[in-house]
């Protein structure tokens, strides 16, 4: 296919996602084969033919290449100490959320544990908002007050942003409660991971949700490693797409952007009909657990270099791109190079904004505070009045 | 009755003159004790209070709904569900397996999403299986998304000893959840209570722990034609003075405002006048009530059935002294359960819970020292 090149309108540096009008027929249908086929249990596994069109393969090479950008730039700011305390990076993983946005609306809901960031970029959340909540500043996301692992964007149905190792699975289950109860047609994504997948209270939210045809899709991001503890060192059954026994499940190539987005497709047509599934990312993070962790005392620099090589998510965009001739390298490039720039504003802009005002300590304790007190370290120096 | 001062104790010290000399006895009935009827006075046991509530509740906002074991076909464990779900069906009442991590996150994952549920604990014991869910998903949420996510849940249940049940199904928790911001926890004593309070707790669009007692459900207690109105809420964070008094100040809730009530009518016949406070709420503490009664009465005696150390009392002892010192005519007393696991041989179970001649006894103590001061160094 010949598509018509211009030269691509300047991109506006607004820190909202990063969008590009193709002036070519942008919906043309092309089709691109999973990288490996998908594994099911209980369930026929979908095609792994995906149709796509060129708008949505660019969208997905930029929206990535943002994430990565975003990811990379806050380790550089965790070690300035521009960040602090806990801060869990997301790239490697990037094709999960991506491909998952694909296939999803913004009524569907995700929900997920603290690897949060990108996730939240793609409901919809700004890079400012971003950083400026991982500096603890006003204009972030939770107005400084939550941190890295509690983002949320409700209005886009993303409920955060969850610090407790598996606790936002039942929640999960429960967001899929009420849009059960609700009658409505939408899903529930609730993510986890490999080490979160042990976790008791997991299987007591998918036995309910089985019980009570809960439309719940458990997500597992299965990046073989929790914290430092190695899944076969973890889990006496690693195929976590198989563990919810009853619940079918399916394995998927989480680097692999339109596996995902299938995979996804697939789990929201099947729990809107059937109740609980659980989708099995095969993913990677490419940083430590935390910015705490180096991430190279129980995986060889080799194994992590040996994926970047392999099976990086953009990179195989790239290629798609590439071999399907909707831009050049050059084309591709400017758009990282882009993607750095708004990363670089964004930065700047978030930096330029305050903390938290002190009076801000004492507020969203309670929804409706009825003028209770509440007290400072001293109480003699320091009460309020909750409003 | 009135005007005995210092006969029948032999203590070192006698009361204030402002305590004892003259004054006018008002008792209010102790609702347990009496059963005045007077036009229009209905009777209620707090099993029916709460029910009624929960009924009213749900019929009024299609976005209540109940969840919890046995809640359901059972009638409830505690039969404080009977009857909803034949009148509202499986999707409002359901019925979990025993699960309470699951199910609370559940409900905490349903709140988030806009519904409003009342999740039931069989006992407050088995709350601590999903004490996560209670304070890091629920009562933190709104603080941390800077107030995108509000959690409008209520969780309910039995808390503290019932009777002979053992050590591991009697412990109260009003101390550890009052201590957390961002809860709301609430404690009913009468029937009034049960329905004003419940209500309150289901329409607070925040989270609500909601301590009932066991051995309440089957008690009775006079509920006016207002209390009965579906529209009856009580205000979150205000305690109750049930009886007024004088000389010294007892603060109780749940089944120890019974027991403070009978202290004080043990109390009055030795002519000591004693204002019962009925907390209602641990979480807001009404500080403003008791500092006012304490400043009033200068004497203070706390009564809770939980663990001592780190207690409702401390809290209210701190409290009076940070605010009140002044007042003081005597060091505060606490009566709490005793600082062990909970016996099952009723002789000792009886030891292990607050009884009214404790709180006699301590209320006579901050009165007037029984024993000088030199024998207790």
């Amino acid at each position: 296919m010949a598509f018509a090149r211009r030269s691509f309108k300047p991109i506006s540096t607004t820190t909202s996602f990063f969008r590009r009008r193709l002036l070519t027929t942008t919906t043309d249908d092309i089709t691109v084969e999973t990288s490996v086929p998908f594994t099911g249990h209980n369930c026929e596994p979908p095609s792994r033919s995906v149709s796509t069109n060129p708008k949505e393969l660019l969208s997905f090479f930029t929206d990535m290449a943002l994430m990565r950008r975003m990811e990379i730039a806050a380790d550089s700011l965790y070690k300035s100490k521009l960040i602090r305390g806990f801060c869990h990076l997301y790239d490697g993983q990037e094709a999960v959320c991506v491909g998952m946005e694909a296939a999803i609306t913004k009524k569907d809901c995700i929900i997920t544990a603290y690897r949060d960031h990108c996730i939240f970029l793609g409901r919809g959340g700004t890079l400012l908002e971003s950083f400026a909540e991982l500096m603890g500043r006003q204009a972030g996301c939770s107005k400084g007050k939550g941190g890295s692992m509690h983002f949320y964007k409700k209005d886009a149905c993303f409920f955060g942003g969850h610090g407790i190792v598996g606790a936002q699975v039942p929640l999960g289950c429960g967001l899929a409660f009420a849009q059960k109860f609700r009658k409505e047609d939408h899903v529930t994504f609730a993510m986890y991971g490999d080490g979160a997948a042990n976790q008791g209270q997991l299987f007591e939210a998918l036995n309910m949700a089985a019980l009570w045809d809960l439309p719940a899709i458990l997500v597992c991001e299965n990046n073989h490693y929790g914290m430092g503890t190695a899944e076969w060192r973890a889990a006496k059954s690693p195929a976590y797409y198989k563990r919810g026994d009853y619940v079918p499940g399916l394995k998927v190539d989480g680097m692999d952007a339109f596996a995902v987005k299938q995979a996804c497709k697939f789990a929201k047509e099947h729990a809107l009909k059937n109740g609980p599934i659980i989708l099995e990312m095969d993913t990677y993070r490419y940083h430590g657990h935390s910015m705490s962790d180096p991430g190279s005392t129980y995986r060889t620099r080799d194994e992590i270099s040996g994926v970047r090589q392999e099976r990086d998510p953009i990179e195989r965009i790239r290629k798609l791109i590439l071999a399907h001739d909707l831009a050049t390298e050059k084309e591709l490039k400017d758009i990282e190079k882009q993607a750095r720039k708004e990363v670089d504003e964004a930065i700047a802009q978030a930096k330029e904004s305050p903390m938290p005002e002190e009076s801000e300590l004492f507020t969203n304790v309670y929804r409706k505070g009825l003028g209770v007190e509440s007290f400072g370290t001293d109480r003699k120096e320091l009460r309020a009045t909750l409003p | 009755m009135l005007g005995i001062v210092r006969q029948n104790v032999g203590g070192a010290r006698g009361l204030s003159s402002q305590g004892l000399g003259n004054y006018v006895m008002r008792l209010r009935p102790v609702a347990s004790a009496m059963r005045n009827y007077s036009a229009g006075t209905k009777e209620m046991t707090v099993r029916d209070a709460l029910n009624s509530t929960l009924d009213e509740e749900m019929a009024a906002d299609p976005n209540v709904y109940v969840m919890g074991e046995e809640v359901g076909e059972y009638q409830g464990a505690y039969k404080i569900t009977k009857g909803l779900l034949d009148k509202y069906g499986p999707e409002r009442v359901v019925d979990t397996p025993i699960t309470e991590a699951g199910f609370a996150g559940i409900g905490v994952g349903s709140a988030y999403h806009g519904l409003r549920p009342v999740i039931e604990f069989m006992t407050f014991n088995f709350s601590m299986q999903a004490i996560d869910h209670v304070i890091n998903s629920a009562a933190k949420s709104n603080y941390m998304s800077a107030g995108q996510i509000n959690v409008p849940i209520v969780f309910r249940g039995p808390n503290g000893p019932a009777a002979g049940v053992g050590a591991q199904h009697s412990q109260c928790y009003g101390a550890w959840y009052g201590s957390v911001p961002g809860l709301k926890v609430l404690v009913p004593y009468s029937s009034e209570d049960a329905r004003g309070l419940l209500k309150a707790a289901i329409r607070d669009p925040d989270p609500v722990v909601f301590l009932e007692n066991e051995l309440l459900y089957g008690e009775s207690f006079p509920v006016s034609a207002e209390a009965l109105d579906s529209s009856f809420c009580l205000p979150i964070g205000k305690a109750k003075i049930e009886r007024e008094g004088k000389d010294i100040t007892i603060t109780a809730f749940s089944k120890m405002v019974g027991y403070a009530l009978k202290a004080a009518e043990i109390l009055e016949k030795d002519g000591i006048n004693a204002e019962v406070i009925n907390l209602r709420s641990i979480r807001p503490l009404d500080r403003a009530t008791i500092n006012a009664s304490v400043r009033k009465t200068n004497r203070l005696v706390t009564v809770e059935e939980g663990f001592p150390q780190h207690g409702i009392g401390a809290e209210i002892c701190a409290s009076v002294v940070e605010d009140s010192f002044g007042y003081l005519d005597a060091p505060i007393e606490r009566i709490a359960g005793a600082d062990v696991p909970t016996p099952y041989a009723a002789n000792l179970e009886r030891m292990a819970f607050p009884q009214i001649e404790d709180i006699v006894r301590a209320a006579k103590r901050v009165c007037y020292r029984s024993v000088p001061l030199a024998a207790t160094a």
